[in-house]
């Protein structure tokens, strides 16, 4: 096969971004991706089978048989796990990634999110630093994401956000019935509630219409097209330009070496399950926390005997996602409008600066809860069964508020993907095996903000609620998950350059939320959109030197 | 719809006509314990029970696809609901007196605590779930909690010419 000048691992948030940016900068571009490419009519709305409840299978992949992981719980045990099982850590698989069926929040990181060791220490025990790049680094890049993937809301009324350089591109949604409840109580509490920065269409934008405001929405495609992902902004673009092709349904399985220590290329399994070659002067690996760092660490060879990058046992530590606490709240009167994406409301007033806490988290109203989640959620003493179950489902389902969210995760390095050194894929390769745990410190930052969620809810006219506080046995990195390729400068205590290049490899890069130190108190993907432009940037200024051959 | 009709072709000499069962995977006994189980979850009032919503359709359907791996733990739940019944009042859980069922099954769901909780979690999946899968018979449940059906809100109710919500 003819040699291209990049091959990218990924076609989701990071990659589908860096391939445009590469494309449209003139390098020839192949980009692989293991699943297909799904289209507005994959929708489907099924509550028992999408990318959030995954009870019948995952909707965007990866499928069930053929690709398990192995998980180690807190006492050491080890299991194999199927991707639609929750331990497994999933993320979606196909174009697009995660971005097909998020739930779209976009999320700039604050300032101090970048400087976590600097402003709190890191506690005994946690492996928390500061980000070699700093906010200012990365607001050309959030403004980039922010206009070309598309935007809704509206800044003005959170005075914590870090200094910006102009509005976002859409307003925000017009308000639902839980923002009329819950932000007058906010404002009580002297808080400072806005809207929900959402990577979705309020108004027409980028030749697509706005939200149809169903319910049907996070972990699901959506039906008007009016998500914005990377499948219907950069990827298309990226293939307008000529340069890139896009190849689907094609699984990476190493990155291949010379003897001089560069990289030559990716083998990977193509559609008909034949292994493959493609040569190329850069490789760029976006494929998601997990199987990123699994790809580096499946590409061994005699320069680089424990992976690619590994040399100091770096690879795959620092694993990290959120974990969400909250409250539910339960009102004598319809909180429930039927009107989508649900989720509407925010505030950042928690994120920074309590005394005691190394961060704390941005809390918002949940998405619209479809009755299948309604069925674990009922006013605690509810009979879990019978009569008064199926009563407490009528009486409740409409008038309950979950104010929740995604915590400041203190890193380990213990907690960390390595390979399994028994179970294999479906190809032959080695699965990612997951173990340890965030810092203590996290679960104790989550608690705070539990009583902070129920705080807002009572303030809001809860006649009851109930604190959403389970303490989870294990990583929760899942759809969130980040920061196994950690960015540094010191080679023995990170994976990559503050440029995402491996420090070992100057020819082989990593885009995509494995390269984040810490992962903020909020969603990811703006951060890992602002990362790939920020990246690919400077990629395409180093390709213009020297073209990464020395 | 090659692969439906093989399918069905599969089940009619692998399982359906060889044990007479109207059921894709369950014999007719072991559906109708099922069905006894799941009502003392769901049970009727002045909505449908979850049997009488198609809850046994779903999971004997689901047990030929997605819980295939969760057939023996059916096949040996079923019975030990069954032996329990026969304990307690000398027949089976369909033919218990409906004051016995639930003593029945809330000795079950002592004892067999992980069957239990596997039956509860697929009724409910069952009866508030998509009615495509085979459950939630004409969306009983969701007009039950109140909820449009059919779920499509926005299209219906948004201009888009006007580019923002009403």
């Amino acid at each position: 096969m003819n040699r291209v000048n990049a091959v990218i691992v990924g076609a989701g948030a990071a990659g589908g971004i860096v391939a445009k940016q590469l494309a449209a900068a003139g390098l020839s571009v192949v980009l692989l991706e293991r699943g297909p490419w799904y289209t507005p009519a994959d929708c489907r709305k099924d509550d028992l089978r999408n990318q959030r409840t995954t009870v019948l299978g995952n909707a965007f992949g990866p499928e069930d048989l053929g690709f398990p992981r192995v998980v180690v719980d807190a006492g050491g045990v080890a299991r194999i796990v199927r991707p639609s099982d929750s331990a497994y850590q999933n993320n979606a698989a196909c174009v697009g990634g995660g971005t097909l069926s998020y739930g779209a929040q976009a999320w700039r990181y604050m300032p101090q999110d970048f400087r976590m060791k600097s402003v709190y220490g890191a506690p005994a025990g946690s492996s928390l630093e500061d980000w070699p790049i700093g906010y200012g680094d990365l607001e050309p890049f959030y403004d980039q994401a922010e206009y070309e993937i598309g935007v809704s809301g509206d800044y003005a009324p959170d005075p914590f956000h870090g200094p910006r350089k102009r509005r976002l591109p859409m307003p925000p949604l017009p308000a639902n019935r839980e923002w009329e409840i819950l932000e007058p109580a906010a404002r009580r509490l002297g808080l400072h509630p806005f809207a929900i920065p959402m990577l979705r269409n309020s108004v027409p934008y980028n030749d697509r219409g706005p939200c149809m405001r169903c319910r049907w929405c996070v972990g699901f495609a959506c039906e008007v097209d009016a998500k914005n992902g990377s499948q219907n902004t950069v990827i298309p673009q990226a293939l307008a330009t000529g340069n890139c092709e896009l190849r689907m349904r094609c699984t990476a399985t190493e990155i291949l070496m010379d003897e001089r220590g560069h990289a030559r290329g990716v083998e990977y399994i193509n559609e008909d399950g034949r292994r493959e070659q493609q040569l190329s002067d850069v490789v760029v690996v976006s494929a998601c926390a997990i199987e990123s760092a699994r790809l580096l660490l499946n590409s061994k060879s005699r320069l680089f005997p424990n992976g690619l990058g590994n040399r100091y046992d770096q690879v795959g530590r620092h694993l990290q996602g959120h974990y969400y606490t909250g409250a539910l709240g339960y009102f004598d009167h319809d909180t429930y409008d039927d009107v989508g994406p649900g989720a509407s409301i925010a505030l950042c007033d928690y994120n920074h600066g309590t005394p005691g806490l190394c961060g704390g988290g941005m809390l918002a109203n949940e998405f619209i809860r479809l009755p299948i989640h309604m069925i674990d959620r009922l006013p605690p003493g509810t009979p879990r069964w019978g009569q008064g179950h199926k009563q407490a489902m009528r009486e409740w389902h409409r008038r309950t508020i979950v104010v929740m969210g995604p915590t400041q995760q203190i890193p380990t390095a213990e907690a960390r993907v390595t390979l399994d050194p028994a179970v294999r894929d479906k190809w032959g390769a080695p699965v990612a095996r997951i173990q340890g745990n965030s810092h203590p410190h996290t679960f104790e930052i989550g608690a705070v903000q539990a009583k902070r969620a129920q705080a807002w809810l009572q303030e809001a006219g809860a006649i009851h609620t109930a604190l959403m506080n389970s303490r989870p046995q294990m990583i929760s990195a899942g759809q969130h998950q980040a920061g196994t390729c950690r960015m540094g400068n010191d080679p023995r205590a990170s994976v990559v350059t503050p440029n995402c290049q491996l420090h070992d490899v100057e020819n082989v890069f990593v885009i995509d939320g494995s390269v984040h130190v810490s992962n903020g108190g909020f969603n990811p993907a703006l951060t890992i959109m602002a990362i790939a432009y920020y990246a690919s940037a400077a990629l395409v200024r180093g390709w213009k030197g020297t073209r990464y051959r020395s | 719809m090659a692969g439906t009709a093989a399918t069905g072709a599969v089940c009619i000499t692998g399982c359906s006509w060889r044990n007479s069962s109207r059921w894709e995977f369950l014999s007719n006994a072991q559906a109708e314990t099922l069905a006894a189980l799941a009502d003392q979850i769901i049970p009727e009032d002045d909505f449908p029970s979850a049997s009488q919503a198609g809850v046994v359709v779903y999971i004997d359907r689901q047990l030929m696809g997605p819980y295939r791996r969760h057939r023996g733990a059916y096949q040996g739940g079923i019975e030990s609901a069954d032996q329990i019944s026969r304990k307690f009042c000398g027949v089976a859980l369909a033919q218990a007196r409906p004051t016995m069922r639930q003593e029945v099954v809330s000795a079950l769901a002592e004892r067999f605590r992980e069957f239990f909780e596997m039956v509860r979690e697929h009724t409910m999946e069952g009866y508030y779930g998509s009615p495509r899968h085979g459950g939630n018979r004409d969306a009983v449940s969701w007009r039950m909690l109140g909820l449009k059906e059919p779920p499509l809100r926005g299209r219906a109710h948004y201009d888009l010419s006007k580019g923002r919500g009403s």
